[in-house]
């Protein structure tokens, strides 16, 4: 049997430890060992963003990142935005503005969204674009997509801190 | 798709990293954001028994200005060159650059060190460092030593770096005052390599090309500096005629590969057209 190593990060405000082979990607540790299926496997190719997920300040693909490199990171998925059975404003906007058809790549539409406005809360559409490149959509939905991060940073905004 | 079982080694220093490199040899390679590497381990294009994680070494990391200079830690990420205020006050063009690069997931993790080292003639910072005429630090277990980027690049995946060296860090010269700068390049989607790319740098003087700086992305087996259209252009005044026959210096550079992203003769018009683009952006950021 392959040599294992104990990883520990925190994923969505919990401590967890895993046992995993250095080639482990994060992507597995989170699905099969964790049951946590929201970040998803499109690609494997690091290009279509729906494995997702933040690391450290970071939206990171999931597929590209090796577990053992995660030891101490501090992880949120899509599991961790929901507050107490309440939807996060993001997700909220994106059932509202019709921001997902067959809903693959919304996970990682979503938690990628999530650090762009940690870092820019009022983003224009141009940046909105821009930053959300690394997410693709196979159904072609870009424009609700762009609305419902636009219209979740103003509710965001309304919001008091 | 996971990557053969390899050893994961994560040195917290850069003297452990080159002790480890020297003890595995041809054995281990070097993960800096893990962006070509992981992808070519997936693949078995790289099956390397050990890999040497250089993550969790804070002295890597880094933009600072040192006696004239920009000195950048190899580990520096591509989004840290896009937020980075120093760069964009001091040299623009690595910002539009590091832009210009993969997409946003990929900026987080990829280094410009990793993007350097590589060697892959496809990456951008190869030519935008040819451009600036900057300078890599490699340090190995003798010591450390200091090679210009036009020294550098000797092919597809080949560079000067010796085995058991370490690229830590880029120096990059600061472009006077004044001058301008433009990176144009054609990509086919977000996340693609360049079709073909042109960085240039450009000091004007009196409605005058002063000097200019031109190189050239994945269009040859290493970034190309195209000085033939450097040197026609010192004098010049920009118009119709002196930027076509500086694409035409540009194209006669080239030696693309076809491949999907088109055949030779098209690469080659786009590395042209690139370079006018970019001289005219480069100008109109420029001094008079």
């Amino acid at each position: 049997m392959a040599q294992k190593t104990l990883v520990s990060f925190t994923l969505n405000g919990k401590e967890v430890d895993v046992a995993v082979e250095a080639r482990e990607l994060l992507i597995h540790t989170l699905r099969e060992r964790l049951l946590h299926t929201g970040p998803h496997i499109g690609c494997e190719t690091s290009h279509c963003g729906a494995c997702t997920v933040d690391v450290d300040g970071m939206s990171v693909k999931s597929c590209t990142m090796l577990t053992v490199q995660c030891q101490g990171a501090s992880m949120l998925t899509i599991e961790g935005l929901e507050r107490n059975g309440v939807l996060h404003a993001l997700q909220q906007a994106f059932h509202e503005e019709h921001g997902l058809q067959c809903g693959y790549c919304t996970p990682g539409m979503i938690t990628r969204a999530w650090r762009l406005l940690q870092e820019n809360p009022n983003p224009t559409e141009e940046e909105i674009r821009y930053w959300l490149a690394g997410n693709l959509c196979r159904c072609t939905g870009y424009q609700n997509i762009v609305k419902a991060v636009q219209a979740a940073a103003q509710k965001l905004a309304a919001q008091p801190a | 798709m996971i990557p053969s079982p390899f050893e994961y080694h994560a040195p917290t220093s850069l003297p452990d990293a080159i002790a480890l490199l020297g003890r595995y040899g041809d054995e281990a390679k070097l993960l800096a954001g893990g962006h070509s590497l992981l992808p070519m381990m997936k693949l078995r294009f790289a099956q390397p028994a050990h890999l040497i994680d250089l993550g969790r070494i804070p002295d890597l990391r880094g933009i600072a200005e040192v006696d004239g200079a920009i000195h950048i830690g190899a580990m520096t990420t591509e989004n840290d060159l896009v937020w980075s205020a120093l760069l964009a006050g001091k040299v623009p063009l690595l910002v539009e650059g590091a832009r210009a690069i993969a997409d946003p997931q990929v900026r987080y993790r990829g280094t410009v060190g990793g993007d350097i080292s590589h060697g892959d003639p496809g990456n951008d910072h190869p030519a935008l460092m040819l451009a600036l005429d900057a300078s890599f630090v490699l340090r190995g277990p003798g010591g450390e030593r200091t090679v210009k980027a036009a020294d550098f690049f000797f092919g597809l995946y080949a560079t000067a770096l010796e085995p058991g060296e370490v690229l830590t860090r880029i120096q990059v010269p600061i472009p006077p005052a004044g001058t301008g700068w433009a990176y144009e390049k054609l990509k086919r989607k977000i996340g693609d390599f360049a079709t073909a790319a042109a960085a240039v740098l450009l000091r004007m003087n009196g409605g005058k090309v002063a000097s200019a700086s031109i190189a050239l992305t994945n269009v040859g087996a290493t970034p190309l500096k195209a000085t033939a259209a450097e040197d026609f252009l010192v004098g010049q005044t920009l118009d119709e005629a002196s930027l076509a026959e500086a694409a035409r210096l540009a194209m006669e550079t080239c030696d693309p590969v076809a491949d999907q992203r088109g055949d030779a003769d098209y690469k080659r018009a786009m590395a042209g057209e690139m370079t006018r683009r970019a001289l005219l952006r480069a100008q109109s950021r420029a001094a008079a």
